[in-house]
């Protein structure tokens, strides 16, 4: 903030603030020049004249004005567009063009020495048991071989959720922060009773969903499975109950802030147990996280707490979804 | 293939066919769902149970939720006082 200087109303800054508030009016500048001297008679006459071609100036300058919007209205608008349109073909054809290049240097289909026929694929399948411990060959490459990715599909999750919060959760006041006792009901918020026949079903379903789904990311190292689908059949049983039981009985052991812990505890976790085994394994540490006997429930190192992770992830996401899609808020 | 295996991917087929002629956006969904429940069954006879499982549980279950919610939402399912104003018979 600088000082205002002692001839400020002279100076362009004035001149440029009075323009961006009401627009360039050349009148009004020069009747103020004849406010400084209307004494002199025989300046009226000329002043007069001064003021009509003035404000002729100013006409024709609203007629171009004018003719300006016009032009940018019918005319400029479709070279605008015409200009969108040859630009995105443009580009379009660019990515065909790099795409089709990429394609080109791909290797034959079937050719001995392309890379699907390395020794990756015969390595995960002869030595997977020995070096992940998993008896399942999919969860050990998906959470040991390949854990960096499914890291980065847990966090596209958590940013998935988090642009639905953004764009969906209601339940926040002005601040936004959520608004004290906003998880209660109001009445106009509630869906009734439930259905007695969904009711009296969810209470045979919910309990084998529900460990149906705790198995599955429990045993993902041993059967098929895993954190992914055990944590979306857990979802699904949640949000059965909430359909069943209503949002006060559901509210009471989920709700916003176990939300966010839970998806939050979980990925650090994640990020923290795979950077401290990659950070082991480049430095050559001889420290390796006990494998176990592939077969036992307790075997195959982190793969169990990285299932975990992922399951208590994408089951928190799907009812976070569900719940925001619903109703904007839990 | 066996027999049984062929009628699927037809059925796929239809599934996949039918879903973009259908003017209703309703039952554009139920189809989705019942196309991942057909291709849940087909890893299955694949021999990639993994898959089966996420395929059944995230395509026919969790997506198929998502987006009858989001048609409620966008006020193209109406709730069913609404709908019975509306007339019966009517593609939503």
């Amino acid at each position: 903030m600088g000082r205002i200087s002692e001839n400020y109303d002279s100076s362009w800054q004035k001149k440029f603030s009075d323009w961006m508030k009401n627009g360039w009016d050349g009148l009004d500048e020069n009747m103020a020049r004849e406010d400084t001297a209307p004494n002199e008679e025989s300046q009226e006459e000329q002043t007069d004249l001064f003021t009509l071609k003035v404000r002729e100036d100013r006409e024709r300058q609203r007629d171009v004005y004018s003719r300006l919007h016009q032009w940018s209205v019918t005319t400029g608008a479709r070279r605008i567009r015409a200009i969108y349109v040859i630009l995105s073909l443009f580009t379009c054809a660019a990515i065909i063009f790099f795409l089709l290049q990429a394609v080109d240097g791909l290797p034959l289909l079937g050719a001995a020495d392309s890379p699907v026929n390395n020794e990756v694929s015969r390595r995960y399948i002869e030595q997977g048991i020995e070096e992940t411990g998993a008896v399942n060959f999919v969860s050990g490459m998906i959470l040991d071989y390949r854990a960096f990715d499914t890291l980065g599909e847990s966090t596209v999750l958590f940013i998935a959720a988090c642009t639905v919060m953004i764009l969906l959760r209601t339940d926040v006041g002005a601040n936004g922060r959520p608004e004290k006792g906003s998880w209660i009901i109001s009445p106009d918020q509630s869906d009734g009773k439930p259905d007695p026949i969904l009711k009296h079903a969810a209470m045979f379903l919910i309990p084998v969903i529900l460990l149906f789904g705790v198995s599955m990311v429990l045993n993902g190292h041993l059967s098929p499975g895993g954190g992914f689908s055990g944590g979306a059949i857990l979802g699904a049983g949640l949000m059965l109950f909430l359909n069943a039981f209503g949002r006060d009985k559901a509210v009471r052991f989920i709700n916003y802030r176990v939300f966010i812990t839970v998806i939050f505890t979980a990925l650090t976790f994640y990020a923290g147990a795979k950077s401290f085994v990659f950070y082991t394994g480049a430095n050559d540490i001889p420290f390796r996280v006990p494998l176990g006997t592939p077969g036992s429930i307790l075997s195959a190192g982190l793969i169990l707490p990285l299932d975990i992770c992922v399951g208590m992830i994408v089951s928190c996401t799907m009812y976070g979804f569900y719940n925001l899609f619903r109703k904007g808020g839990f | 293939m066996s027999l049984f295996a062929c009628l699927l991917l037809g059925f796929l087929i239809i599934c996949a066919v039918s879903v973009s002629v259908t003017r209703s956006l309703l039952s554009a969904v139920i189809i989705l769902m019942s196309y991942s429940v057909v291709m849940s069954v087909l890893w299955i006879l694949l021999e990639a149970p993994d898959l089966a499982v996420t395929e059944a549980a995230v395509g026919a279950g969790v997506t198929g939720i998502l987006f009858f919610l989001t048609l409620r939402r966008i006020a193209l399912i109406d709730r069913e006082s609404k709908s019975k104003e509306a007339g019966d018979g009517q593609d939503i």
